[in-house]
């Protein structure tokens, strides 16, 4: 009953990226169509290391991460006990946090760059009616700043539901039972959501946080829409210049050689996690 | 975690613990504070995950002369003219493209979740309830494709698919998305599954239910949703990254001037569906997962 998932994910995961180490030791760039595949040992790689440009990227990616699944979790785990909670409006609410949710990326992002547009947007409406420079300012092509607290904020507007979402699905499957426990022991709220609701939530947590941070970690639409990787470079992150790599550059080798780091650091994340997760410990 | 677990009979007006029950309360003012910071708390959530739709659908209103004036949202909350000819336009205007790469992505996201489901619920019940050998290696692999980075593909993908002449084509993008959807409705379900049977299936027998009962009133019941809700997933992963959406990125846009309003239009026209199908499936999901299943 298994195989036929291991197979289509092998398929999907390990021929790419066998093509890939293939390709990393390789040159192969279409624009280039003439010139043979010749092997060139590590020159892709330490052509990557070299490039301040990747290297930059790969420090605002790590950044962004650290910084957005810190932001997604905290806020997240509120949503979902503000969800979990029992009142009149509760299916509105959750049906207003899963919207933003099940919106794509696409439109997402677009629905972002309206609302920071200087002159069609919202955020620039506002600001205006507390001081008067404020009613035009840039945000996605003005500065690094500005470009990423845009980006930051359609980002966590999109994402942070799906962190609350299965915190919610966590939190509804604890019994009841613990809670009366803990409150005939006496302890309070803080007490009770430490103590028994994020240990109990430990395999909800664990899936949203690996999720999160290999989404941050690859983040790539939202750029590419918002920002464009500008202005200048400075939101250009790891997966915007494997995409420019292979689609515009069409440089096979080099895009394989960035590929590799990638998965790599993927992969780290995730062995991480899944120790640190692991069923046995929860 | 506390040992003891108290079985019924608790006094219902312990105060203190709201992280999972409601009771009535007895009026105070400390309680009528804090329900009303709970209540602006809720509005505000409600409104920063709602009022950018709105947002758009304005300036989806807007007509091309007021787009090209509004500097600093001069055209106001409510602007005091409205219009249609952003959508007239997106609709007729055939060089923007916009409506055969939305029927395509709606068609991959669908067979990629009927995909999704079949496999995922096999595997997931399988690693949940049947002592496979290797469980824990299968579900680690599982997990780790499900990381993997999908961009990082798109090199050896496309020179597959210009080899194979299939660059044209949208079928081999739902082998693609299962990368996505695969594992995290696996995970999903297999979690569920296993969460379902100590609790409830033994209360049910301990109540007097047969085997077959309990399975039919029970495990069935509580599944649906768990599938429903990796099938929205699912459904919603791969409807999320299809490039084709991207078309409306390219249209709205002269050269001294993005006209939003063509832009809004198509982000209405796309968000509408998925609003729908999430209240829909909202009332699914809270119904079956909240009804006093594990309370």
């Amino acid at each position: 009953m298994v195989l036929p998932v291991i197979i289509l994910l092998l398929a999907i995961t390990a021929y790419p990226l066998v093509y890939n180490v293939w390709n990393a030791f390789h040159f192969d760039n279409l624009s280039y169509g003439g010139l043979p595949h010749k092997f060139v040992g590590w020159a892709n790689f330490t052509a990557m290391f070299d490039s301040p440009v990747w290297v930059s990227a790969l420090e605002r990616t790590l950044v962004f991460t650290v910084v957005t699944i810190v932001f997604d979790m905290v806020v997240g785990m509120g949503l979902a006990l503000m969800m979990h909670r029992q009142f009149r409006g509760r299916g509105f609410l959750r049906a207003a946090i899963l919207v933003p949710w099940a919106m794509p990326t696409v439109v997402s992002a677009m629905l972002w760059k309206t609302m920071f547009d200087p002159s069609s947007g919202f955020v620039d409406y506002i600001l205006g009616a507390f001081h008067p420079v404020w009613s035009s300012l840039a945000w996605v092509n003005a500065n690094e700043w500005r470009a990423w607290a845009a980006v930051f904020i359609a980002d966590s507007w999109k994402n942070i539901p799906f962190v609350a979402i299965l915190l919610l699905a966590g939190l509804q499957v604890i019994p009841n039972d613990v809670y009366e426990a803990a409150r005939m022991d006496g302890a309070n709220w803080w007490q009770t959501f430490t103590r028994v609701t994020l240990p109990m939530l430990k395999p909800a947590i664990s899936v949203a946080l690996i999720f999160r941070t290999l989404q941050a970690l690859l983040v790539f639409d939202v750029i590419y829409i918002m920002t464009g990787g500008g202005p200048g470079n400075s939101t250009e992150t790891l997966s915007y210049l494997l995409y420019n790599t292979f689609i515009i550059n069409t440089d096979f080798g080099l895009g394989g050689a960035m590929s590799i780091i990638l998965v790599l650091l993927a992969l780290a994340v995730s062995f991480v996690y899944v120790r640190a997760f692991r069923p046995n410990t929860a | 975690m506390t040992s003891a677990v108290a079985d019924g009979g608790v006094p219902a007006a312990v105060a203190g613990s709201r992280v999972a029950t409601w009771r009535p309360r007895r009026f105070s003012p400390r309680k009528v504070i804090g329900e009303t910071l709970f209540y602006l708390a809720v509005v505000i959530v409600v409104l920063i995950a709602l009022f950018p739709f709105f947002w758009i659908l304005r300036t989806s209103l807007l007509s091309d002369q007021q787009i090209a004036q509004g500097v600093g949202g001069a055209n106001g909350i409510i602007p005091s003219h409205l219009s249609g000819s952003a959508y007239k336009e997106v609709f007729t205007n055939s060089s923007f493209g916009f409506l055969d790469p939305l029927l395509n992505s709606l068609i991959v996201a669908l067979a990629t979740t009927v995909v999704t489901i079949i496999v995922a619920s096999m595997a997931g019940y399988a690693l949940a309830r049947l002592h496979i050998r290797g469980a824990g290696a299968i579900l680690a692999f599982i997990l780790l494709a499900g990381f993997f980075p999908v961009l990082a593909m798109i090199g050896p993908l496309f020179l597959v698919l210009r080899y194979l002449g299939w660059l044209n084509s949208i079928w081999p993008l739902i082998i693609v998305y299962l990368v996505y959807t695969l594992p995290i409705a696996t995970w999903l379900l297999k979690n569920f599954f296993e969460q379902i049977p100590s609790e409830l299936e033994d209360a049910a027998l301990v109540d007097g239910a047969t085997r077959l009962q309990t399975l039919r009133k029970v495990v069935i019941p509580v599944a649906i949703p768990a599938v429903f809700t990796a099938a929205i997933l699912s459904f919603i992963l791969a409807w999320n990254d299809f490039a084709a959406p991207l078309a409306i990125t390219t249209f709205g846009q002269s050269q001294y001037q993005t006209f939003y309003n063509l832009i809004d239009a198509a982000v209405v026209i796309i968000s509408i569906p998925i609003a729908l199908l999430v209240l829909f499936a909202q009332r699914r999901i809270v119904s079956g997962l909240t009804a006093g299943s594990f309370r």
